[in-house]
């Protein structure tokens, strides 16, 4: 199975990365935020097939567990409660110009860097990568400590919305 | 068979669109899809450069996922912040909050 997905035509990749960059694009300027959600969505979604194609599954998974699963349903609700009309006709200001430049700069320099180096011709070594229990082996071995702070901001995170929203349950008595 | 840069170059064009979005937009949700973009243009670059390795590791894919939980993080925090930005200033255009400068 590993064979088949690495004989694979550049097709696939292309197909992936066209898909990925044209709704992370849809996203930032489709003009109803709601499009924009979906389309983040779907570049979430992307980026997952880009992780199988680089063999890892597991990674994959947890992309659309917490990407699209959860992140993604989040923003949308969010998007739907904040609503206004304002931004569908809003015109484009001169900072759009100034992201345009910035944006196409940096493409254009380090594009440029990575073509002229040995990264072109670096291809996929045979050996076959390691299982992912090997990430589990990790995250409680070399990377308990990470873990364990990971787990404190996750933490910290849901006590501070829960506080932020306490706080305005107070103020509306 | 696609050479490394090929990955290299998606993610570095997610990387630009991120940056774009980050200068020029300035609705706060934009900005927050624009922080994502940029957090799964890097996780595209870890797992990338650990698989391509002579031998390869897997502990590019271990860093992602940490990677994933703090974009969770990050994603909840902020959009907590966007709907009370929201509730107390009827908008959640940016340049509108910039009396939070003090």
């Amino acid at each position: 199975m590993r064979r088949a997905v690495h004989t694979m035509p550049e097709a696939l990749f292309l197909a992936v990365a066209v898909i990925t960059i044209a709704s992370a694009i849809l996203a930032l300027e489709s003009r109803e935020l709601v499009y924009g959600a979906v389309a983040l969505a779907v570049s979430f979604l992307g980026v997952a097939a880009v992780f199988v194609l680089l063999d890892a599954i597991f990674l994959a998974v947890m992309q659309v567990l917490v990407y699209i699963g959860s992140i993604a349903v989040l923003i949308i609700f969010v998007v739907m409660l904040v609503r206004r009309e304002k931004w569908v006709s809003m015109p484009a200001g001169k900072e759009r110009i100034l992201g345009v430049i910035a944006s196409v700069s940096l493409l254009a320099f380090v594009g440029f860097v990575v073509l002229d180096s040995g990264l072109t011709e670096t291809f996929i070594s045979t050996v076959t990568p390691p299982s992912f229990f090997e990430i589990g082996r990790q995250l409680v071995t070399e990377y308990g400590l990470s873990l364990q702070i990971l787990g404190l901001v996750l933490a910290l995170a849901v006590i501070g919305a829960l506080t932020m929203a306490k706080v305005e349950a107070t103020r509306n008595k | 068979m696609e050479p490394l840069s090929s990955y290299f170059l998606l993610s570095l064009v997610l990387l630009a669109i991120g940056i774009y979005g980050l200068i020029a937009k300035r609705n706060a949700i934009r900005l927050l899809f624009a922080v994502e973009i940029i957090i799964n243009s890097a996780t595209i670059n870890f797992v990338a450069f650990s698989r391509y390795l002579q031998e390869p590791v897997i502990t590019g894919q271990t860093f992602s996922l940490f990677a994933i939980a703090l974009a969770a993080t990050e994603a909840a925090v902020g959009l907590a912040i966007i709907v009370q930005a929201f509730r107390l200033n009827k908008d959640i255009d940016v340049l509108e909050l910039k009396r939070l400068k003090g």
